[in-house]
């Protein structure tokens, strides 16, 4: 037999690498322009308080664009992911506000009422992403369909539910949940703890498991999958439960914030998590993305919006047109590529 | 009707770092009816894109009536009256025929469509090509032979003097192909060139002026079609003696272990009655033009289209396959003929592509990188997989590399049942061998193996038996005794 192997050009190749680890951290590289020019434009931009701020507020969309990262990666696509997280905020409300007033007369502790708000939402969400997921493999329709109808229905039901106003938490389980959202821990807010958290096992999922890359793989080829022995459908499903869960915790972070949902409660949020997908790099017709990609998208994109809410060149009210430019020009820059 | 004279003159073409044509120079003279010769991969479909306009050459010269040419699309080597019928039909389906026949050249009147003419024209031509339908009959209402017909009859209209036929009677009856024969005679006696590509020789002997020869890129020879015999054209092709292509047979023995037992397997709209069984050591080859419903009938076998009945037995026990992965828990595996469309992941890595039938032994729970790096750096050994290094996509190997890597990959579960669907589809020579000694080695380990493959030479170089398939049905089941082209291309067209 000949020598399989042929020594490659380790210059040429050296170069090569050093190109391709460029161009992987190009959202990086943006992030960081953006933080130079922030400070240039406002010495508050770069203060720990502020970054703080930035990062916590990043934590919702960035725990469900973990999730999207996968359903994208796989070929998917979920629109409905705002109005999921409403709906879901508001029948956590509905459900906790039933609990205070007692279950057959019998009156259940706070924080009992407050872990079991907490698992319905999870379980919530990962229920929505399974129907989702049922809904396009087994019934064989487009996620952009699926989703786009799912996207009214759960917003329609949250209004319903909130009889056009808000759904407001009880002011004793507000109190008592309130540090979910506010409390710190080292110094630095919980939330931002759990998006680490998310995105870590996110990134462990995607490229160190089975089903990570039996996820990539259907994005790159489903049909290349079907006939290499790959559940394609059981995985597709699972993309959708993993983001309905995000939603979840997501939700779970945010309500006691605010503690209530209205009809705008998550408005434009699939707008931001695609967004932060998009920019981190992941390609929107699936096969390869990375979830350290998302994590820097989906902080860009806040620190945006921060930086209009501190300067005033151009108004806050068009944060989301802003939003909608970034990602038709990261769209842009990624044509033609494989 | 003017007719062209063609000059090819040192034609290179790369894609990315691999070249598919080496310098390629050779004429075609006007009025002749020339066969182009040469195996999967040999570079003809891509010289013939190179002068239809569909691409162009990295290096070398196109001649056309004298004058240096490089068409920058198709419609540039229309204008030379070059035309290329596909191997894939390059028709609308939602279409008409005379839609189709005018698209992009449309007639018009003022702003509006001129439908009239239109169809009155492509009538015209269909009567030409002898295809009695309504120019108005949307093309997917079409079965394969009238899409063949129709393609003609567009190049008709497009005033073809250089008309290049990739394959043209693959899926054709014997009828049919006859009436396109004689479309061939006339158009030849009205002064057209024709470029004629196919690997039924008989075919070539009997309507060619003269027969060029590919092989691996290159142009090897050419000589006039009647002074060669059919076993020449064959050994011009393979360029060695066949008997050097592939390993000598050692028949396995009567009373092996049948593997695979199928009986009555019923498949939609694809086959019917299906039953065959495979022993430990055996090759089974599965020969029939396109469309008989040899790949179907596996992919039922698979799981991967509904089966409307059938037994399936495994290693003597009877089980129920649903989808893939219980096949190959089964200890079966499939390799689809569509490499790039259902055999590997061409943007994924090799290593990827390599183990992702078996993750499970890499999983515990989380991925063994370095245990898949060493099996992929095994498997490249083992399979002589050619690669400048480990990390590259599986894209960027040449054909016969990724198809040793598809094989390696569907190999990797160490399955007991292999199916091979056109193993050697798109490969050069050396990696044809390659493959064909690494069949005959699995079937030396005990393996069961079954090759579905539309090279005649290579079902009889390689097999044990052969089953034929027309039109759903198995025909016969030959012995190694009766392997000849002729008896299977009897069983395969019904003129037995």
């Amino acid at each position: 037999m000949q020598p399989a192997r042929t020594d490659s050009n380790t210059k040429g190749n050296g170069l090569l690498i050093l190109l391709s680890t460029i161009k992987g951290m190009g959202p990086l590289l943006g992030l960081i322009a953006l933080c130079i020019a922030g400070t240039l434009l406002n010495g508050d931009f770069a203060s720990a308080d502020n970054m703080m701020n930035v990062l916590t507020r990043t934590a919702f969309i960035g725990i469900i664009a973990v999730g999207m990262t996968f359903v994208i990666i796989s070929g998917g696509i979920d629109l409905s992911v705002g109005s999921m997280a409403a709906l879901i905020a508001g029948c956590m409300i509905y459900f906790m506000n039933k609990l205070a007033m007692g279950v057959g007369g019998v009156m259940l502790a706070p924080l009992t009422i407050v872990v079991l708000g907490i698992c319905m939402a999870i379980v919530l969400g990962a229920v929505f992403g399974l129907v989702h997921g049922l809904l396009i493999t087994k019934g064989n329709i487009e996620p952009f369909i699926v989703t786009l109808g799912t996207l009214g229905i759960f917003r329609a039901f949250l209004t319903y539910l909130a009889d056009g106003g808000a759904l407001t938490l009880d002011s004793t389980l507000a109190d008592l949940y309130s540090p979910v959202y506010y409390a710190t821990v080292l110094g630095t807010p919980f939330p931002i703890w759990i998006f680490l958290l998310v995105a870590v096992a996110g990134a462990v999922i995607l490229n160190r498991t089975t089903f990570g890359r039996h996820v990539q793989a259907i994005g790159s080829n489903e049909q290349v999958s079907r006939y290499a022995a790959i559940r394609v459908d059981f995985v597709k499903l699972s993309t959708y439960m993993l983001l309905g869960i995000c939603v979840g915790i997501a939700t779970v972070l945010y309500v006691p914030r605010l503690g209530s949902a209205t009809p705008t409660t998550g408005l434009l949020w699939e707008l931001e998590a695609i967004a932060a997908v998009v920019v981190g790099g992941t390609a929107l017709k699936g096969g390869e993305g990375r979830i350290i990609g998302t994590v820097i998208g989906a902080i860009l994109l806040s620190v945006i919006s921060n930086i209009l809410n501190l300067t005033s060149i151009i108004s806050v009210y068009l944060n989301a047109a802003v939003q909608g430019i970034v990602i038709i020009a990261v769209a842009f820059l990624q044509r033609g590529r494989k | 009707m003017m007719s062209v004279a063609v000059s090819f003159q040192d034609i290179c073409k790369d894609f990315g770092p691999v070249r598919v044509l080496h310098g390629v120079s050779f004429d075609l003279a006007p009025g002749r009816v020339y066969g182009l010769l040469g195996e999967n991969g040999a570079g003809k479909s891509t010289l013939m894109k190179i002068l239809a306009g569909y691409e162009s050459a990295s290096y070398g010269q196109l001649v056309i009536d004298g004058k240096p040419q490089r068409f920058a699309n198709s419609r540039g080597a229309e204008a030379c009256g070059i035309i290329l019928i596909h191997q894939e039909f390059n028709l609308a389906e939602h279409l008409t025929i005379a839609q189709n026949m005018f698209l992009g050249h449309e007639k018009r009147k003022g702003w509006l469509l001129d439908d009239a003419a239109m169809d009155s024209e492509a009538a015209r031509y269909l009567q030409q090509v002898g295809l009695d339908v309504s120019p108005d009959t949307k093309v997917r209402e079409l079965i394969v032979a009238e899409k063949q017909l129709v393609e003609i009859a567009k190049a008709l209209s497009r005033k073809a003097r250089f008309l290049i036929m990739d394959e043209p009677t693959a899926t054709l009856t014997s009828a049919e192909t006859h009436r396109l024969f004689s479309v061939m005679a006339q158009l030849k006696a009205d002064g057209a060139t024709i470029l004629y590509i196919s690997h039924k020789l008989d075919e070539v002997e009997r309507n060619t002026d003269e027969v060029i020869v590919m092989r691996d890129g290159r142009f090897i020879t050419r000589e006039p079609t009647a002074g060669l015999t059919r076993q020449q054209m064959a050994n011009l092709m393979v360029g060695r003696e066949l008997s050097d292509m592939f390993p000598a047979k050692n028949v396995p023995a009567p009373d092996a272990p049948v593997l695979l037992k199928v009986e009555g397997l019923n498949v939609p709209g694809w086959s019917k009655d299906v039953s065959f069984e495979v022993r430990a050591g055996e090759i089974l080859g599965f020969a029939g033009l396109v469309g008989a419903g040899r790949t179907e009938s596996f992919e039922a076998l698979l799981g991967l289209r509904p089966r409307a009945g059938g037994a399936i037995h495994l290693n003597g026990r009877p089980v129920d396959v649903r989808n893939p992965r219980q096949a190959m828990q089964n200890g079966m595996t499939y390799l689809s003929e569509d490499r790039k469309g259902k055999g590997l992941h061409v943007n994924l890595g090799l290593r990827e592509n390599l183990t992702l039938l078996t993750m499970e032994r890499y999983a515990h729970p989380w991925l063994d990188l370095k245990a898949e790096k060493q099996a992929l750096g095994k498997a490249i050994d083992e399979f002589n997989i050619r690669t400048r290094d480990l990390d590259s996509k599986a894209r960027m190997l040449s054909g016969g590399n990724q198809q040793k890597l598809a094989l390696a990959k569907f190999l990797h579960s160490d399955p007991r049942v292999v199916i091979l669907d056109e193993p050697t589809r798109g490969v050069d020579v050396g990696a044809k061998r390659d493959i064909y000694f690494l069949i005959h080695s699995l079937a030396a380990q005990g393996r069961a193996v079954i090759v579905i493959s539309s090279e005649l030479i290579e079902l009889i170089g390689l097999c044990h038996r052969v089953a034929v398939m027309r039109a759903g049905t198995l025909q016969t089941t030959l012995g190694i005794e009766h392997l000849t082209e002729e008896e299977l291309i009897a069983h395969a067209t019904g003129t037995h």
